[in-house]
C-alpha cells in the first residue's frame, strides 16, 4: 500500500444541539481524486473546514504525509500544502484578477511578476486567464478559475473543492475536469465535495459517504450506479416524482420582448425575453448563476417594473404593476434567497406567512391583520409541507435551509395561484425535502397552475419541466420540449463554454 | 477570552431588562461624574430621581412630569415608526419649531376674537406645519435620493432662524414695549392650551400624546402599515418582495413623525411656554431620539421612557438650583443613558461565552 497523503482518524466536532462530525475516518492517497458525498447537513463542510484550519476538532487526529497535522488557522493549513476553493467566491468585483490574487497572498510579489505567473500557471493547466481583467466583468466560470489559479500558485499537495460545478455549464465542467485530472496525474490529491453523482462517477477514484455526521460507506464510485450512490447518501430508497400527463390549457403567463436593466452595478440586464406558459405546464429555465435569473424573477414578481404589455398574467397587462397587484391577478413568486428576500429572518413563521399571503388568503380586512387566521395559515403550511419546526412562533432564521424553503414554497403554493414563479426551488435543500418540493410543484401544475421554474440544477429541470429554455447573459433561448433533450444540447443552450478556451492538456 | 455568540432568536428577557440595567449603570456612572464635580453622588442622584416625585415640593414637580413628558412622547412615537423602518428623521426639533410657529400664527391671527373653533384650527395648523417641514427631506429623498438624516438635521437650523425672525419680527407682540417675543397665547382663552384638571399638569397635549401611543400601538401590532414598517426595517428586500413601496413608506413615516412633532410644538407654544420666543425650543426634538430608543421603539416603552426622561429634566433642574450642578452635567447624564442602552443592546441578540475561541489555540 502506498503512503497516504492525508489520514483522518476519529474526527469529531459537536455544535450546541448537533454533532456535525461523529468519529469520521478516511484516507486520501497522493494524486487521488476523492469524493466527499452527502446531503446538505451531512457534515461535509465542517469536515473540510477542520482540514483547512477554520474549525478546531473536539476529538480525533489528522496526519499529512504521515506527520501529525492540526492546523490552527487556514494560514497553517496552506503552509502544510492544503488549498481550498470555496463554493462562494471571495473576490472583489471592482479589482482585476491579479489584484484579487495578490490580496489572498501573505507575501505577494510585484503585480507585474504576479501577472506573468498567473498567465503561466493558468495556461499550464488549461484555464487561460487574463490577469488584467476586472473580476466584475468575468463569468462565474472564469471567476472560479481565478480562485483555482490562486490555489495553484501555492503548489498545493491537497486541493479541496467545495461544490465547484454548481456555477458551470456542462461544457465548462468538462474543461474543469481536464484540469483536475492533470493535477491528479502530477500527484496533487483532490478532495471533491459534491452531491452530483454522475460527476463523481466520472471524476473520482474513491468516495467517502457521510450521513448525519457519520461515515456510512466508502466505495469506488466508478463501480456503483448513481442510484446506488444516492441511496447510500440518503439512507432510503428514493422514489422519483410522479407526473400525470395532462394537456396544457390556456396561456396563463405571456412575456413579450421583456427588457429591464438590472438594479445592481454588476447584475445582468434582461434583453428581449419572450415566452409563454400555459396552465398546467412547467417551463424550466436553466442557466449558470448570474445570467439574469434574479432579474427575471424580480421582473415577473413585480419587484422590477417593466413596460405595460411586456408581462401579461391571464391576458391582463401587468408589466407596470407591483407585486401586490400581480398577486391579485394570480401570480405568486418564490425568490432564490430565502433569508432576507423570500422571508424575514427575525420574524416568526406566522408573520412570514402574512408577508406574501395576506392578500390571496384574506388575512387582512380593512388593513387590519387577523392574527388568528394568519396563525392558522402558518400552521396549515407547516402541516401540509412537513416543515420541521417547534412551532409557528419561531423566527425564520432558526429553521434549517430545507425547512424554510419548504415553508416558502408551501406559502406560495397554498394561495391557489394561477402562475407560480420559483428561482432555485431546491437550492441547499436535502434530497427528501427537494423531492417533496418538486412533487408539490408538479401537483400544483396538474391542478391547473402555470409554473416557471428557474434553476441551475439541470437534473431537476429535466425531471419536472414540460418545456425547457436557458438564460444566457440576460437573453432567453426559444423554449423547446424537454423530452429528448440531451445534456450537450442543453449545455449549448446555456452558452456552451462561454468562449472560454478549452483545456489543451 | 470573551466571545459573543449570536442567539438563534432575540432574547425577550434581555430586551426588557436592558433599559433597566442601562438606567442603573447611568446612575452609577453619573454618580461618579457628580462626585468628580465635588458633589455628593447620593444626594445628587436622590435630587434627580427622588425629590421630584416624593420630595418636599413634589406637589408642584409632579404636575410638571406630564407637561415635560407629553412632547417627548408625541415626538418619539412618530420617530419610532420611521426608525423601525430604517427611515431616520433626525430633525424633529425643526418640525417642532415650525409646528409651533404655524399653530401660533393661526392663534395670533385671530387675536382677539373668541370662538371654539380657534384652538382646533391651531391644532390642525401645527400638525400641518410639522408635516410640511418633514416633507422637504421626504420629497428630496424619494426624488433625488438625498440623505434624510442630513437634510432633516440641517432644516433644524433653518427652523431656528425662522423662529428668531418670527419672534423678533412678524410675530412680535405689538403691545410688548419692543421686547422680543409674541403675545402670550396661554393668556388668550380661545387659543390657550390650559390644564384640563387644575393641578395635574394634564393639558390637551398630554391627551394627544396618549392617543398617539394607542394609535401607534394598534398600527404596529395589527395593521398592515405597521407590518410593512417592521418588514422594511428588518429586511428591505423582503419588503419589496411583499409589495411594499419604499417611497410611499418614506413619505408616510416622515410625514407622521413631522406632524406629531408639529403638534408637540403647537401644544407647547399655546400652553406651558405660551410665547413664541427666540429660545422657545429646548431640545425636545433631540431628546425624543433618546426616548424612542430607550423605549425600544415600542409605544408603551416610549411612554415610560419619556416619563423617566422628564424626570431627569425636572430633577436636573432642581439639582442645578439646589446643588449648583452645571446643566451640561445633566445633558451628559442623559447621553450616558443612551450610551449604556445601545451598548447593552448587544445582549439582546448575542450571548456572552467565556473560554477559548474555535480557531485559536490547538496544536
Amino acid at each position: 500500500m502506498t503512503e497516504m497523503l492525508l489520514a483522518i482518524d476519529g474526527l469529531t466536532k459537536a455544535y450546541p444541539g448537533v454533532v456535525a462530525n461523529d468519529d469520521v475516518s478516511f484516507r486520501v492517497a497522493p494524486g487521488e481524486v476523492h469524493a466527499l458525498l452527502g446531503e446538505n447537513g451531512a457534515g461535509k463542510s465542517t469536515l473540510v473546514k477542520m482540514i483547512y484550519g477554520l474549525v478546531k476538532p473536539d476529538a480525533g487526529q489528522m496526519s499529512l504525509h504521515g506527520a501529525p497535522f492540526a492546523p490552527a488557522t487556514p494560514h497553517a493549513a496552506r503552509a502544510g500544502g492544503v488549498a481550498m476553493v470555496f463554493q462562494h467566491f471571495s473576490l472583489f468585483e471592482a479589482l482585476n484578477v491579479a489584484e484579487n490574487v495578490a490580496l489572498g497572498m501573505e507575501d505577494p510579489p510585484k503585480l507585474r511578476d504576479l501577472a506573468a505567473r498567473i498567465r503561466q500557471v493558468s495556461e499550464d493547466y488549461g484555464l487561460p486567464l487574463d490577469p488584467s481583467r476586472l473580476v466584475g466583468d468575468l463569468s462565474a466560470g472564469e471567476r472560479q478559475r481565478v480562485e483555482i489559479v490562486r490555489c495553484l500558485l501555492q503548489d498545493p499537495k491537497l486541493l479541496i473543492m467545495d461544490e465547484p460545478t454548481s456555477v458551470l455549464t456542462p461544457q465548462e465542467v468538462d474543461i474543469l475536469f481536464e484540469t483536475l485530472r492533470k493535477l491528479s496525474s502530477e500527484g496533487t490529491a483532490i478532495l471533491y465535495i459534491s452531491h452530483k453523482l454522475e460527476e463523481i462517477r466520472a471524476l473520482c477514484d474513491g468516495a467517502t459517504i457521510l450521513r448525519r455526521g457519520k461515515v456510512v460507506a466508502s466505495c469506488d464510485p466508478r463501480e456503483k450506479t448513481a442510484r446506488e450512490l444516492a441511496e447510500m447518501m440518503v439512507g432510503a430508497v428514493l422514489t422519483p416524482p410522479e407526473r400525470a400527463g395532462r394537456a396544457p390549457g390556456a396561456v396563463a403567463l405571456e412575456v413579450e420582448g421583456l427588457s429591464v436593466a438590472s438594479p445592481n452595478a454588476f447584475g445582468t440586464s434582461l434583453k428581449q425575453v419572450s415566452f409563454t406558459v400555459q396552465a398546467g405546464e412547467i417551463l424550466g429555465i436553466a442557466g449558470v448563476a448570474g445570467n439574469g435569473q434574479d432579474e427575471l424573477l424580480a421582473a415577473l414578481s413585480g419587484e422590477l417594473k417593466a413596460p405595460r404589455d411586456a408581462v401579461r398574467i391571464g391576458g391582463a397587462a401587468a408589466g407596470h404593476l407591483g407585486p401586490v397587484a400581480r398577486r391579485r391577478l394570480g401570480l405568486v413568486a418564490a425568490p432564490e434567497e430565502r433569508l432576507g428576500h423570500a422571508a424575514v429572518p427575525d420574524m416568526s413563521l406566522v408573520e412570514n406567512a402574512v408577508l406574501s399571503g395576506w392578500l390571496r388568503r384574506g388575512l387582512a380586512k380593512g388593513g387590519f391583520i387577523n392574527w388568528t387566521l394568519s396563525r392558522a395559515f402558518a400552521e396549515e403550511i407547516v402541516e401540509n409541507f412537513d416543515v420541521r419546526t417547534p412551532g409557528t412562533h419561531v423566527a425564520a432564521r432558526a429553521l434549517s435551509g430545507g425547512n424554510l424553503q419548504k415553508f416558502v414554497i408551501g406559502r406560495e403554493i397554498s394561495q391557489q395561484p394561477e402562475v407560480i414563479v420559483v428561482n432555485q426551488p431546491t437550492w441547499g435543500v436535502d434530497a427528501s425535502a427537494a423531492a417533496a418540493i418538486r412533487q408539490a410543484l408538479l401537483d400544483r401544475a396538474a391542478g391547473g397552475a402555470a409554473v416557471v421554474a428557474i434553476s441551475q440544477d439541470l437534473d431537476e429541470l429535466l425531471e419536472i419541466s414540460d418545456r425547457f429554455a436557458a438564460l444566457n447573459e440576460g437573453r432567453l433561448t426559444a423554449p423547446r420540449p424537454a423530452q429528448g433533450l440531451t445534456v450537450d444540447e442543453i449545455g449549448l443552450m446555456m452558452g456552451g463554454a462561454h468562449g472560454m478556451e478549452v483545456a489543451h492538456v | 477570552m470573551i466571545r459573543l455568540v449570536r442567539r438563534p432568536m432575540p432574547s425577550r428577557g434581555w430586551a426588557l431588562a436592558t433599559p433597566l440595567l442601562a438606567v442603573l449603570l447611568t446612575m452609577i456612572a453619573g454618580g461618579l461624574l457628580f462626585a468628580a464635580l465635588g458633589k455628593d453622588p447620593l444626594v445628587a442622584i436622590r435630587t434627580i430621581f427622588w425629590d421630584p416625585i416624593m420630595g418636599k415640593n413634589a406637589f408642584y414637580y409632579r404636575s410638571q412630569l406630564p407637561v415635560k413628558a407629553a412632547p417627548l412622547v408625541l415626538i418619539a412615537t412618530g420617530l419610532a415608526l420611521g426608525f423601525r423602518a430604517g427611515i431616520w428623521n433626525i430633525g424633529a426639533e425643526g418640525q417642532y419649531i415650525v409646528g409651533a410657529l404655524c399653530g401660533a400664527a393661526v392663534g395670533l391671527g385671530f387675536y382677539p376674537a373668541e370662538g371654539w373653533y380657534i384652538f382646533p384650527l391651531m391644532v390642525i395648523a401645527g400638525a400641518l406645519g410639522g408635516f410640511l417641514w418633514a416633507m422637504i427631506p421626504a420629497l428630496l429623498r424619494v426624488t433625488f435620493g438625498t440623505s434624510e438624516i442630513l437634510v432633516s438635521l440641517m432644516l433644524v437650523y433653518v427652523a431656528e432662524n425662522l423662529l428668531a425672525s418670527m419672534a423678533l419680527g412678524a410675530m412680535k407682540n405689538p403691545d410688548g414695549f419692543g421686547f422680543p417675543g409674541s403675545r402670550n397665547l396661554s393668556q388668550y382663552p380661545a387659543a390657550a392650551n390650559l390644564e384640563i384638571w387644575p393641578g395635574t399638569g394634564i393639558h390637551w397635549g398630554v391627551i394627544a400624546a396618549l392617543i398617539a401611543v394607542i394609535c401607534a400601538y394598534v398600527v404596529l401590532a395589527r395593521h398592515l402599515l405597521g407590518f410593512q414598517i417592521k418588514v422594511t426595517g428588518l429586511a428591505p428586500r423582503a419588503a419589496r418582495f411583499a409589495g411594499v413601496d419604499p417611497k410611499r413608506l418614506i413619505v408616510i413615516c416622515l410625514g407622521v413623525s413631522g406632524a406629531l412633532a408639529g403638534l408637540a410644538g403647537m401644544f407647547e407654544v399655546s400652553g406651558p411656554s405660551g410665547i413664541v420666543s427666540i429660545d422657545f425650543n429646548v431640545g425636545y426634538g433631540f431628546t425624543a431620539i433618546i426616548v424612542a430608543f430607550l423605549g425600544r421603539l415600542h409605544p408603551v416603552g416610549i411612554l415610560l421612557a419619556a416619563l423617566l426622561m422628564a424626570l431627569t429634566y425636572i430633577g436636573g433642574g432642581i439639582a442645578e438650583g439646589q446643588l449648583g450642578l452645571p446643566s451640561a452635567a445633566i445633558l451628559a447624564f442623559q447621553g450616558m443613558l443612551l450610551f449604556f442602552l445601545l451598548a447593552l443592546d448587544v445582549l439582546t441578540n448575542f450571548s456572552i461565552r467565556l473560554g477559548s475561541g474555535q480557531t485559536r489555540g490547538g496544536v
